[in-house]
């Protein structure tokens, strides 16, 4: 009886993961990202596609440490000859720099517009053609009807989104499946050699729909992601993203 | 450049034309008849039949009396115009100006700047007499510096003369009055006073011409001498690619024009699809009750015929339109047409690509709402110098001609210009101990470098860039150069140029 209750319920937190636009692969094709313990926050151990990820960045730095960790889910999400597009107002990705993130620089569109409307409508479209394998959009602000627009929107075709929030001041709430924030760690090298090494990253998770936020340590090396020994703790996540996520 | 013409006369157009219909008419005498003020009259005659004394204007009647087993054929009005047009049409591969001589049977062509493409005028002459001969129409054609002058030699003169230029008044003087196109009574009255050569009166002092015969014949000497400017109507081609959609009550509802685009792309796309076709380019002209003409234009990056999408990147451009008192003509045209390739359904979407119609779909939009210099693909170039390292490109067909290089660490941001930093260098091609960013001080913990990219002096002047990646005390990684060489007694430029992941 106790058992058929489990399942019951099993059953019921699927369907609602399921309404809300995050697939569990239960036939085995799950597709994973190599990211180890930041998947286990999610929701069924799987990094939610065909749905829209947040990421905050503030500094220039920051942005291009996102632009880095966001290439390497998109390098699993293109594997197939994938496209992808590139919404924004003030670009400065260079395209040579996606190359070591095993992504072929071509099959990524960049459309360039002034106005963050056009943003919103350019990503809103994008994210409605299911040819793509991923859209990007750097914008400074969203209102919580809009971020529900662009998920009603990929619910339909399957396209995963990530947002780049680039305003700290216009943090405001919004309907995505994560809010992600990246930052720069210092990169270490065996043995103490001289030299720059791997990019290195603190992944944190300010918010995990159905999830587990945290922090982890990431490290880009020999073409994919690679999980170093947990340092940072949650308490680490800043008071004031929290509150406005 | 002086002006050339050539004007083709086609004797015996109406006659070809049956004979290349029904080619067993060949050996057989046949004649065009039309009824004339309650007679009824030879309009044409083959060359079977002239042979036998029956020429164009004398009476059918008689015609039947001199040839017993004459066949005679109803001359349908607006044939032979119908004809000389397509003609003209397909003459259009000589030249882009070509005019309809409908009474006479005859084609000009404004040829000036075209011969030499054939190599020469005689050429180009050969050129088109071999190709009409060809198709089975028999002419006479000339080429002088004045329409009437060619016109004058092709219909009295020489088969295939090329007047020299400037000579156009010598040509005339042998030919007869008639080669002028005057009118029929100032024709009979120079030949009733003996005056049958253009030589015989075109040195008469020009009062005396007027007096007698009008301003016409000097205007015909003057245009076929040059003196007079002669305009032509030259035929357009229509594009084959066009339909109309005229309204009953004006249109001026942004729903109602979206309807009329509709119901024109519905049929032009139907054209398209069956002939394996898609368009590049639409152009939508309406023509408003004021006499204004409201135009809108699409393009497409791949050929497309789905109405579907074709009426999405319209919809973009209605608010465009200004139908004030109302449409009431739209035509819709498609200039550049390319052929589709038939593409698979396929049943897994697993399958993306540049080749997607739908990614194809999608740009088109936007390119529709913001104008196709806002979308951009990196294809990579063989340059080293970064800002010259990747070419920006609209198509998305395009693809790389050399591999992405990937043997130098690259930054994923770039900034559009090298900015200016303060650093503190400890000795010679060392990288810096920490550098000041934006009133920020950064201490550098790890480095590599340098990498020295030289400027590629064929394309601009100045110094090479010797680059260092540093990484602070925080982990951001930098990308910094210092321009030129290191000497003693100059303060060294550093920049910032990248970020690194």
């Amino acid at each position: 009886m106790v058992a058929a209750k489990q399942q019951i319920i099993q059953q019921l937190q699927k369907d609602i993961l399921r309404l809300q636009g995050i697939r569990t692969f239960d036939n085995g094709s799950r597709q994973t990202f190599g990211l180890g313990d930041v998947e286990q926050a999610f929701p069924g151990g799987v990094i939610p596609t065909g749905t829209v990820h947040e990421f905050l960045c503030f500094e220039a730095e920051h942005k291009a440490a996102t632009g880095g960790f966001i290439s390497g889910l998109l390098s699993t999400l293109m594997h197939n000859n994938g496209v992808c597009i590139w919404v924004s107002s003030s670009r400065m990705l260079f395209p040579m720099g996606l190359s070591i993130f095993n992504i072929a620089p071509h099959h990524v569109i960049f459309i360039d517009v002034k106005r963050e409307k056009d943003i919103l409508w350019a990503t809103e479209e994008a994210l409605k053609c299911d040819g793509l394998a991923a859209v990007v959009t750097e914008l400074k602000e969203m209102s919580f009807t809009q971020s529900r627009r662009l998920q009603l929107a990929v619910e339909q075709s399957k396209v995963t989104g990530f947002i780049l929030r680039n305003d700290p001041l216009k943090l405001t709430t919004s309907a995505c499946a994560a809010r992600w924030q990246i930052t720069s760690l210092p990169s270490e090298l065996e043995g103490d050699m001289p030299g720059v090494g791997f990019p290195r990253w603190n992944v944190e998770l300010l918010k995990v729909r159905n999830g587990n936020p945290g922090a982890w340590q990431v490290e880009w090396r020999g073409g994919k992601f690679t999980a170093i020994a947990q340092q940072a703790t949650s308490e680490e996540i800043h008071t004031y993203t929290r509150k406005a996520g | 450049m002086a002006q050339r013409f050539v004007v083709i006369w086609f004797h015996h157009l109406l006659t070809d034309w049956l004979i290349l219909k029904k080619p067993g008419m060949r050996e057989v005498p046949f004649i065009f008849t039309a009824a004339e003020h309650n007679r009824i009259i030879v309009i044409a005659a083959n060359q079977e039949a002239e042979s036998q004394g029956i020429f164009k204007g004398i009476f059918a009647a008689d015609a039947k009396a001199i040839v017993p087993d004459l066949q005679v054929f109803d001359h349908k009005p607006g044939r032979d115009a119908s004809l000389l047009k397509t003609m003209a049409e397909w003459c259009i591969r000589f030249s882009p100006i070509v005019a309809v001589d409908r009474d006479n049977h005859s084609l000009i062509f404004d040829i000036t700047g075209c011969a030499h493409l054939l190599g020469s005028e005689e050429a180009y002459m050969n050129k088109i007499a071999n190709s009409l001969h060809f198709k089975g129409f028999r002419i006479r054609a000339a080429m002088a510096d004045t329409i009437g002058a060619a016109w004058a030699v092709a219909h009295f003169g020489k088969n295939g003369t090329i007047v020299p230029s400037d000579e156009q008044a010598n040509a005339l003087l042998q030919l007869p009055a008639n080669a002028l196109r005057l009118q029929p009574d100032n024709l009979e009255r120079l030949i009733k006073l003996g005056l049958k050569t253009i030589g015989s009166f075109i040195k008469m002092p020009r009062s005396v011409l007027r007096r007698r015969f009008g301003d016409d014949i000097l205007l015909r000497i003057g245009q076929a001498i040059g003196f007079e400017e002669e305009v032509l109507q030259p035929v357009k081609v229509i594009s084959p690619y066009e339909e109309r959609l005229p309204c009953l009550e004006p249109i001026c509802t942004a729903s109602g024009i979206e309807i009329a685009i509709e119901m024109l792309l519905a049929k032009i796309c139907r054209r398209l699809e069956n002939e394996g076709k898609g368009l590049r380019i639409a152009i939508l002209t309406c023509y408003r009750v004021d006499g204004n003409q409201q135009q809108v234009q699409i393009g497409t990056n791949t050929p497309s015929n789905n109405v579907a999408h074709l009426l999405k990147l319209f919809t973009l451009k209605i608010d465009s339109i200004e139908p004030a008192l109302g449409i009431e003509l739209f035509i819709l045209e498609a200039p550049k047409v390319e052929n589709i390739n038939p593409s698979q359904e396929v049943f897994w979407g697993e399958t993306t690509g540049l080749e997607d119609p739908q990614v194809a779909e999608l740009l088109d939009r936007i390119a529709g709402k913001f104008g196709a210099g806002h979308i951009r693909r990196y294809l990579p170039q063989q340059h080293y110098w970064p800002e010259r390292s990747v070419k920006s490109t609209t198509s998305i067909k395009e693809q790389p001609a050399i591999a992405w290089s990937v043997a130098k660490p690259r930054p994923t941001q770039l900034l559009p210009y090298p900015q200016r930093i303060e650093v503190a260098a400890p000795i010679p091609d060392y990288p810096p101990i920490n550098f000041r960013y934006k009133d920020k001080v950064h201490h550098i913990r790890r480095s590599d470098g340098p990498e020295r990219i030289e400027r590629e002096w064929w394309m601009d002047k100045g110094e090479h860039r010797d680059y260092y990646v540093v990484e602070d005390e925080a982990g951001c990684r930098y990308w910094l150069f210092r321009l030129g060489h290191y000497s003693a007694d100059q303060t060294h430029q550093w920049f910032i140029h990248g970020f690194f992941a």
